[in-house]
């Protein structure tokens, strides 16, 4: 008997072909999207975890240089014979590719990634020695005497090899820090008897491009998330739908004899089987999706963080089962309700397709308190939220809020409608499209919800490229910026420049900690170039003077945020040097904080540092001729920068930050579209037995149809409408909470009005063109379907 | 002094899975001991890079002021990648450094690593000095000597006076450790006075004892057939010393030695004749360790009994082995200790 109830069960899916193909859809695009960036995030998280592996990073403590620069051997060897059990690490870059030198001797974490089967530590410390990495990695190294050991458990861009090996390749004498093993010896003296210069930094919880990049991951999956609530949506609708359709079928079923409890586990198997196929559709679409943005997200965390992501996607078992598992729960979701009313349903409760909706209005009282319950949770959030979770907090709260809230306002909306319509026909369309809204609401929440993420993600990033742009002109004023090799260069060069130009602005700067945070010192030559073109946030009064006259330093946004620095404020940036704040200088798209001060003072605390960069200013036409003259003089043409091509790099790196968003933002804006397309043809079939009689009182199908479409374009704007003030709110707390939190800068916010217009008519054209096949069908609907209302046998 | 080999062969990841084949192995370009050339002093307590390997070992029996017996553990490996000296890190010298100490109810144990080269570990001569991290064992001469070392959990520093002269093993320092011919430079200093205070987990204890110093280096040393070894140094109650050592083949026997010394240092040594014999076995985690054990040596008279002051004597280190105090009863009383390595 089984197999008869489920073949009669099955049999309404061969009737309704397109709610069938709804619902697989629905659920492979919300699996799609949501493992997608799944994906995307796993990628780089493995690849963050190869990078903290490499130092164990996060898990043990560090010693490093109090005021930047290296470590002496000496030092390294002072603090091991005093006890303490710290390992040396040599650390840079070379042809792109990170270097990492180990000692495997006492490095507590062993040889990191390659531990194991992969490195025998005699061959690693014999003859030559060995570079483990990559494949690129290694190919971008000179050949040095070192083997090359191919290892895909290194981190991308990286190559990890013995301490000497990395002295030799990089050229070093010092170490770059080392390494606290986490068990120490009994009775071992304090480090600052043995090594004052060097301080002791705890590890942080987590890697350091981990917490730099949550931010980014969060707005991803924030973004995976809204794609599969949209996605429910939609499938909610279809299965409500299909067991609406087939409650007829039910009801013999049961006057058959089938037993409620086998029914309700057969149509959850049926459920069941459904949500395996489009969730192995949705994770091959996910694979597809991530495949394809990938190298994007890459290219965006490297130049935003400088965290290498490898640009090939490595299918996890991980990752296919959770998103098979999320069809799963998105299928309950979407279908718990529908079983449960099956479940409860009287036996012979007659198959009256409308109750459905009717339900569905009865339970709008209890949406409206919970949209004012989230509204209200979102509000507090805003006053007294702090932090990145508070701010995700508020945006989830906000959107869905919102988006329950909408079929209220719309409701209401038709109430007014309705009373001021004049005449019968009036009356009639908008008592009608008040009737409809309980089908189509989840259509319109999905499309409003895309249309609000659209806008605020779009005023986000708009807001960010205007005040980048207006910032980059700010900051990158020098026409040219070369960058000799050695010390020796340096000098030779900067005596070749400073008599034949305008201004040679030397640049340099140290990695050194500020109020118990990471910050890099840098050195600004007193010039009006400074004056001229860069704007503060906060500053004194004459803020260039006074840094010229030694009188304070000027800090970015992100240290002022986060030391909770103002101007006016002591700082200490040396073991004896505090000056005050002068100014607050935006920093955009640096993740870190800054301290600048004057050239004549950074020579004082750092005399071994010759800075080796310089931004030199000239007039235009003079620019080949100079770099000729450089080039003349023995730099590299690589070493010579005008400043179009920084600022184009900038812009390059800017918007690939936000490729990712936008093609996310477009998928669901057509995931949206595709809703509300299946929520009207699936009414249109419910909807006959309320057009006809509309017909027979003499209205052509042609009108009847016009209305339809006016309908959908109708609720379309109301829907627009309403997002728009929607989304102007997430674009503020995207810039004014989420950003501040995440990078620690605020943007300020502007307004673009045409592109909301714009996409608006692509919100009003999706509707319109999701209504016009269902309208297309009504007015070729034969008049014997319409006639065949009246008859009894329906 | 056979037992360490297996140490340095087992060095975290220097010889994988290797074990003794690794020791076993050809000397190659390495230097071989040879007999008739003794070994010169004080240049040769210094190392050897020319040799593979190389140890500074000294064990220690003490007392407590309540009379509590207590044993120490000092080590100072050496195993080389190339037969040479480098310096900085270039240097193909890897030094390991074991200390312990042992109770009736405590064991505690720890170990170092460093490179050679870069002065973070390394021995010379004269004065003495042999040092891993803050681990010393120093002195103006090598009649007295302070040796600490540290743990997360322990540290003690003591200091060494000799009471009697240097002994050399085998033949006049060469000596032999198969029937194939496998050997090693080889000399003691088992006339050591200790004096000084362990740092334990429940405070200070001062304590004093006898000392067993060792020096041994080749680069070859053992015979492939060879699993593992029983070392036994004794010190009697009537003033002389026996070391003595069998290496395993197998369940079987195998090649034993006997060092017989005098309270006045003269040496006789005896091939083939110590016989060591297991009486009593101890549980450690899985691994079946003899505790208790007869050894004889019926040249001299010894049919003495040999037990563990604590059988929970294990370092769990890498490689792990047993090392640990012992008394002996029987036909002479004394204090000495225990080494066995190979146990599975």
């Amino acid at each position: 008997m089984t197999g008869a109830v489920l073949r009669a069960l099955l049999s309404h899916w061969l009737r309704a072909p397109l709610q069938l193909f709804t619902l697989i859809a629905g659920l492979a695009l919300a699996t799609g999207l949501w493992s997608g960036v799944q994906a995307i995030n796993a990628e780089a998280r493995a690849s963050y975890d190869a990078a903290a592996a490499t130092l164990g990073e996060g898990r043990f403590d560090r010693i490093e240089p109090a005021a930047g620069g290296g470590i002496a051997l000496a030092d390294y060897v002072a603090l091991r014979r005093a006890g303490w059990q710290v390992s040396p690490v040599v650390e840079g870059r070379l042809n792109g590719v990170r270097v990492v030198g180990l000692e495997p001797l006492t490095a507590p974490g062993g040889l990191g990634p390659v531990a194991g089967e992969d490195a025998d530590i005699a061959v690693f410390l014999s003859g030559g020695g060995q570079v483990f990495g990559r494949a690129e990695a290694l190919d971008a190294l000179p050949e040095g005497g070192a083997d090359k050991v191919v290892s895909p458990k290194v981190a991308p861009g990286t190559a990890i090899t013995d301490v000497s090996v990395a002295r030799r390749l990089l050229g070093r004498a010092d170490l770059s820090f080392l390494m606290v093993a986490p068990e120490q010896p009994m009775g071992r003296p304090a480090l600052a008897e043995i090594a004052p210069d060097l301080v002791l930094r705890p590890a942080q919880a987590g890697s350091e491009v981990g917490r730099l990049t949550d931010s980014f991951h969060l707005n991803l999956t924030a973004f995976g998330f809204l794609c599969f609530a949209v996605g429910i949506f939609i499938v909610h609708g279809a299965v409500g739908l299909a067991f609406e359709q087939r409650r007829p079928v039910l009801r013999t079923l049961r006057a058959l004899g089938v037993s409620l409890r086998r029914l309700v586990l057969l149509m959850t198997i049926e459920l069941l089987g459904f949500a395996l196929i489009a969730g192995t559709i949705g994770v091959g679409l996910g694979w597809l999706l991530a495949a394809s943005l990938l190298p994007d997200v890459a290219a965006t965390l490297r130049g935003l963080y400088g965290a290498e992501v490898a640009g090939g996607l490595q299918l996890r078992p991980v990752w296919w089962l959770s998103g098979l598992g999320i069809a799963l729960f998105g299928t309950a979701i979407a279908a718990g309700a529908a079983l449960w009313r099956l479940a409860t349903m009287p036996l012979l409760a007659a198959g009256g397709r409308r109750a459905w909706a009717m339900a569905e209005a009865r339970s709008a009282r209890w949406q409206a308190l919970a949209a004012a319950v989230l509204l209200a949770l979102a509000v507090g959030l805003a006053i007294w939220g702090e932090g990145l979770a508070a701010g995700f907090a508020l945006l989830g709260t906000g959107l869905v809020g919102a988006a329950l809230l909408l079929p209220v306002v719309l409701g209401a909306v038709m109430r007014i409608g309705a009373r001021t319509a004049r005449g019968p026909l009036a009356q009639w369309f908008w008592a009608d499209t008040r009737q409809q809204l309980p089908g189509l609401s989840l259509a319109l929440m999905a499309l409003m919800l895309a249309m609000a993420a659209n806008i605020g993600v779009s005023t986000m990033v708009s807001s960010f490229r205007e005040t980048f742009t207006g910032f980059l002109d700010q900051r990158l004023a020098p026409e040219l910026y070369v960058e000799t090799a050695d010390d020796a260069q340096a000098r030779e060069i900067a005596a070749f420049l400073e008599p034949r130009l305008r201004s040679v602005l030397p640049l340099a700067s140290v990695e050194t900690e500020v109020a118990g945070l990471p910050v890099s010192l840098e050195l600004a030559r007193p010039d009006p170039t400074y004056p001229e073109n860069w704007r503060f946030l906060q500053s004194v009064d004459r803020p260039w003077e006074r840094l010229a006259a030694r009188d304070g330093v000027l800090i970015n946004e992100q240290l002022s945020r986060r030391a909770g620095l103002a101007p006016g404020d002591g700082v200490r940036i040396a073991p004896g040097v505090e000056l005050p704040v002068l100014g607050v200088y935006g920093d955009y798209g640096n993740p870190r904080g800054e301290v600048i001060v004057t050239e004549a003072l950074f020579a004082d605390l750092y005399p071994e540092i010759v800075p080796r960069r310089f931004g030199l200013r000239l007039a235009p036409e003079e620019v080949p001729a100079l770099r000729a003259a450089l080039i003349e003089r023995g730099l590299a043409a690589s070493a010579i920068t005008d400043q179009a091509a920084v600022k184009r790099f900038s812009l390059q790196v800017f918007d690939r930050t936000f490729a990712v968003t936008a093609a996310l933002n477009v998928l669901t804006l057509a995931v949206a579209g595709f809703a509300m397309l299946m929520s009207l043809l699936t009414l249109a079939a419910l909807r006959l037995p309320q057009l006809a009689p509309v017909w027979a009182l003499g209205l052509t199908r042609r009108r009847l149809a016009a209305l339809e479409m006016a309908r959908a374009v109708l609720l379309a704007a109301l829907t627009a409408l309403f997002a728009l003030p929607l989304g102007l709110a997430l674009a503020w707390v995207l810039l004014a909470i989420v950003n501040v939190a995440a990078f620690g800068w605020r943007l300020p916010m502007f307004l673009f009005p045409a592109d909301y217009a714009v996409l608006g008519l692509f919100a009003l054209g999706a509707a319109g063109l999701a209504a016009l096949w269902p309208a297309l069908r009504l007015a070729r609907t034969p008049p014997a379907a319409l006639l065949g209302v009246f008859a009894n046998e329906r | 002094m056979n037992a360490r080999w297996l140490v340095l062969a087992c060095l975290p990841g220097l010889a994988q899975a290797q074990g003794f084949a690794g020791l076993a192995g050809e000397a190659g370009e390495f230097a071989l001991p040879e007999r008739g050339v003794p070994p010169v002093f004080p240049e040769d307590h210094g190392p050897h890079p020319e040799f593979r390997i190389e140890w500074w070992y000294v064990t220690a029996n003490l007392t407590g002021p309540d009379g509590t017996p207590y044993g120490l553990q000092w080590t100072l490996f050496r195993s080389a990648l190339a037969p040479r000296e480098a310096p900085g890190f270039d240097s193909p010298q890897i030094w390991l450094g074991h200390a312990a100490v042992t109770g009736p109810d405590t064991h505690l144990f720890t170990q170092r690593l460093a490179r050679g080269g870069i002065g973070q570990a390394g021995v010379t001569a004269a004065p003495f000095e042999a040092f891993i991290d803050d681990w010393r064992m120093a002195g103006p001469g090598f009649d007295a000597l302070a040796l600490s070392a540290s743990g997360p959990d322990f540290a003690y520093d003591v200091t060494l006076d000799a009471q009697g002269p240097l002994v050399l093993h085998g033949e006049d320092g060469f000596s032999v450790k198969s029937a194939e011919g496998q050997a090693s430079y080889y000399y003691s200093q088992p006339f050591f006075a200790v004096e000084g205070v362990l740092s334990l987990p429940g405070g200070e204890v001062p304590v004093t004892g006898s000392a067993w110093f060792d020096h041994e280096w080749s680069s070859q040393p053992l015979s492939e057939r060879q699993t593992g070894w029983d070392w036994f140094s004794l010190s009697f109650d009537g003033g002389e010393k026996l070391m003595g050592f069998q290496l395993r083949e197998g369940d079987a026997g195998g090649y034993t030695y006997a060092s017989w010394i005098e309270p006045d240092g003269a040496l006789t040594p005896y091939v083939g004749a110590f016989e060591a014999e297991p009486l009593d076995r101890a549980d450690l985690g899985g691994i079946s360790v003899p505790v208790r054990w007869r050894v004889r040596l019926p040249q001299e008279g010894v049919d003495a009994e040999i037990a563990a002051l604590n059988p929970a004597s294990w370092n769990a280190l890498s490689p792990p082995y047993w090392e640990g105090p012992v008394t002996v009863s029987g036909s002479h009383e004394g204090r000495g200790y225990l080494e066995m390595t190979g146990y599975e």
